[in-house]
């Protein structure tokens, strides 16, 4: 896919480009938010934009986009982590928010997420290899065999198979599955995901739910 | 006289003097109005008297004619009395009266008119002031009616001296009094004004002087020590802060640095590279987690109080996050209760600083409970506090070191081994802090009960 990068720090700009160019992405940079306006008239699928920015900032670059009709997935970086903050960027169009400094592995598997929200359709199931989630009955079934979630271990699955095949990170389903986005102390998302596992994969011959080291987790057919 | 002219350009004095003036013109002016009102009184009354007795001698005259009004007026000149007569016939010559002389003086309308008499007083003639009201009769004969008004002159002189006497006397007491007060209320100033020089100087410890009168003075020396307070408090944190950072950020930096510097001396294998780069990484995370916590502790410590606005029910909070560290007790063997009924602990607040505090207490209190303990978490309402407690049933904690949990860093001999870097429990402090909030830490026996007390939003 083809990422925008806007940020005015040149160094840090170039790892991620190489970082995204390393994963199949192709990935362009703009040093200000003028020229990254321009830029943007062609189509990417996602633009990362600095919120703190010489000349127009973040926030103003984002209202100019969306101003304009532009709808491409935005992804706020910025050494701001308060709430205000985070709230400011989302309401100034921004899709997500991410605080510096952050993992490439987390920057990468939420501009991936934000690139499928685009023509992102109601999507009542879905399946990922053998197993089937039901969206409006909220039943799920493996090879045709019944499994029982709780509400969170549903909430938890649908979330990952919406972004099937793709990696997410631990702090993408706390803020996306139980709406928190402090870093807990323990790694409690890893054991709710072990809990998800013993009752998704266990006993299947070809696990779905896989650790991603160093990043999160992916849930798909293809080990 | 640098203190004089200080004194008089103090505000205080210049508010002393404004009143003094305010009080002056009033006390003046009641003063004026009090002598106009006797004093006219009294001429009035004479006035009257005149009038009356002249007019009643008129009548005499009708009735009897000259002769007749003559022998009234002779009679009644010869009582002792205050009042003067005098009858004259046309040819300027007295035929009856007690003044020696028609007196001379310009005649207000009316026939009113002032003048002074000769009086013989045992055997010496005393000049004395009258006043009267003379009338012409038929045929050219004039009366004259009046009264000696010298005693009245003399007393509405003692009144008018009086008055001037009040008057200085009322201006000497408010000047010196208002120069008192002035000098007391400046002298407290000039002590806050001193505390203040010291405490820019750098002894933050410094207050200003409260004499617990209550008045606005005392009142805004109180406001100022308040302000003080917080700001050696801030100060104390970031000084805590910043040593915090020299000590335990170091330790690990320079780990990291070794083992880098290590690994590029060594001609070692790609896999080698790659490992310690890897372990590089995850130092660098830790580094940058505990970082983080110190920032975050620090802003939530130096926020204005007026932060989260909030409503929130707490068992909502309760509810989701024991629902998210649910799995992490069942996987240590603990069991981990719930008990907050909805709506029974609503507090204005910061859903996830809240939730952020109460994940902190419950992943402490798993850490710290042994396999087949229980954790209860709880939110009630008592005494207009909203109760956020959390209660294990592990070891505890020594009554000597439950103030210091909250310290930062601070990890107890029997942390050795569990991980942690000893930030948790002080951003529980900071939230609790922001929230006007009251935390303590008590023994469940057996175990430790940490408790947040919220003002209640009920």
């Amino acid at each position: 896919m083809r990422v925008l990068v806007i940020e005015d720090d040149a160094e840090a700009a170039a790892y991620m480009v190489k970082g995204l160019s390393e994963h199949g992405h192709v990935a362009d940079h703009a040093i200000d938010a003028e020229t990254g306006l321009i830029m943007a008239e062609t189509a990417y699928d996602v633009i990362v934009l600095d919120r703190m920015l010489p000349g127009m900032d973040g926030l103003a670059a984002a209202e100019t986009l969306r101003a304009k009709g532009d709808a491409t997935p935005i992804l706020f970086l910025s050494a701001l982590g308060q709430v205000d903050d985070r709230v400011k960027g989302l309401r100034a169009g921004g899709d997500d928010y991410l605080v510096k400094p952050y993992a490439f592995a987390e920057l990468l598997a939420r501009i991936e997420t934000l690139a499928r929200r685009r023509g992102d359709e109601p999507q009542t199931e879905i399946k990922v290899g053998d197993l089937e989630i039901d969206l409006l009955g909220r039943r799920v079934n493996r090879a045709g065999e019944r499994i029982d979630l709780q509400p969170r271990e549903f909430k938890l699955l649908e979330y990952l198979a919406r972004n099937a095949d793709r990696v997410v990170t631990r702090t993408m389903l706390l803020e996306n599955v139980w709406e928190y986005n402090f870093d807990p102390q323990t790694n409690v998302i890893d054991v709710h995901i072990s809990r998800l596992r013993g009752k998704i994969d266990k006993g299947f011959d070809a696990p779905l739910l896989h650790t991603v080291r160093g990043a999160g987790y992916r849930l798909s057919e293809a080990g | 006289m640098g203190g004089l002219r200080k004194l008089i350009r103090s505000t205080a004095f210049r508010l002393a003097a404004f009143y003094l003036l305010i009080f002056g013109v009033s006390s003046a002016g009641l003063l004026g109005l009090v002598y106009w009102r006797s004093a006219g009184f009294t001429a009035q009354q004479i006035d009257e008297t005149i009038a009356a007795e002249l007019q009643g001698l008129n009548e005499r005259y009708r009735l009897l004619g000259i002769p007749g009004l003559r022998q009234v007026v002779a009679e009644r000149s010869g009582k002792q009395s205050q009042s003067l007569y005098m009858l004259m016939n046309p040819e300027e010559r007295p035929l009856a009266g007690n003044i020696n002389g028609w007196p001379t003086a310009n005649i207000m309308p009316g026939g009113w008119m002032d003048f002074e008499y000769d009086l013989a007083v045992s055997g010496k003639t005393e000049r004395r002031r009258a006043r009267a009201r003379k009338i012409d009769i038929a045929g050219g004969f004039r009366l004259l009616v009046g009264r000696d008004v010298q005693q009245r002159d003399e007393l509405v002189g003692l009144i008018q001296s009086a008055f001037w006497w009040a008057g200085g006397g009322i201006l000497a007491f408010g000047l010196v009094g208002g120069l008192l007060v002035t000098r007391s209320t400046l002298r407290r100033i000039d002590a806050m004004g001193a505390a203040s020089q010291q405490i820019m100087a750098g002894d933050l410890s410094r207050r200003v002087p409260v004499n617990g009168s209550g008045d606005e003075l005392d009142r805004l020396a109180a406001s100022l020590n308040a302000m003080l307070d917080r700001i050696e408090n801030l100060m104390t944190a970031v000084r805590q802060v910043s040593d915090n950072i020299a000590h335990d950020l170091r330790t690990p930096l320079n780990r990291l640095r070794a083992r880098a510097e290590v690994t590029l001396m060594s001609d070692a294998e790609p896999e080698a590279y790659r490992e310690a780069l890897e372990r590089t990484l995850q130092d660098a995370d830790a580094l940058l987690g505990t970082f983080n916590a110190l920032l975050d502790i620090a802003r939530l410590e130096g926020a204005a109080d007026a932060g989260p606005s909030d409503i929130i029910d707490l068992s909502d909070i309760v509810a989701d996050v024991t629902e998210l560290y649910e799995p992490v007790a069942e996987d240590a063997d603990i069991t981990l209760l719930a008990e907050a009924e909805p709506g029974a602990a609503m507090v204005i607040g910061d859903r996830r600083l809240l939730a952020q505090a109460l994940a902190n207490l419950i992943d402490n209190a798993i850490k710290y409970t042994p396999k087949g303990g229980a954790v209860r978490v709880s939110a009630i309402t008592a005494g207009g506090y909203a109760e956020l407690s959390i209660a294990d049933n592990g070891p505890g904690v020594p009554e000597a070191e439950r103030g210091r949990i909250f310290d930062r860093f601070v990890r107890l001999e029997a942390d050795r081994g569990k991980p942690g870097a000893g930030l948790g429990l002080s951003l529980v402090r900071a939230v609790a802090q922001m929230h006007n909030a009251e935390i303590t830490a008590e023994d469940a026996s057996p175990g430790l009960r940490v408790t947040l007390r919220l003002p209640s939003a009920t």
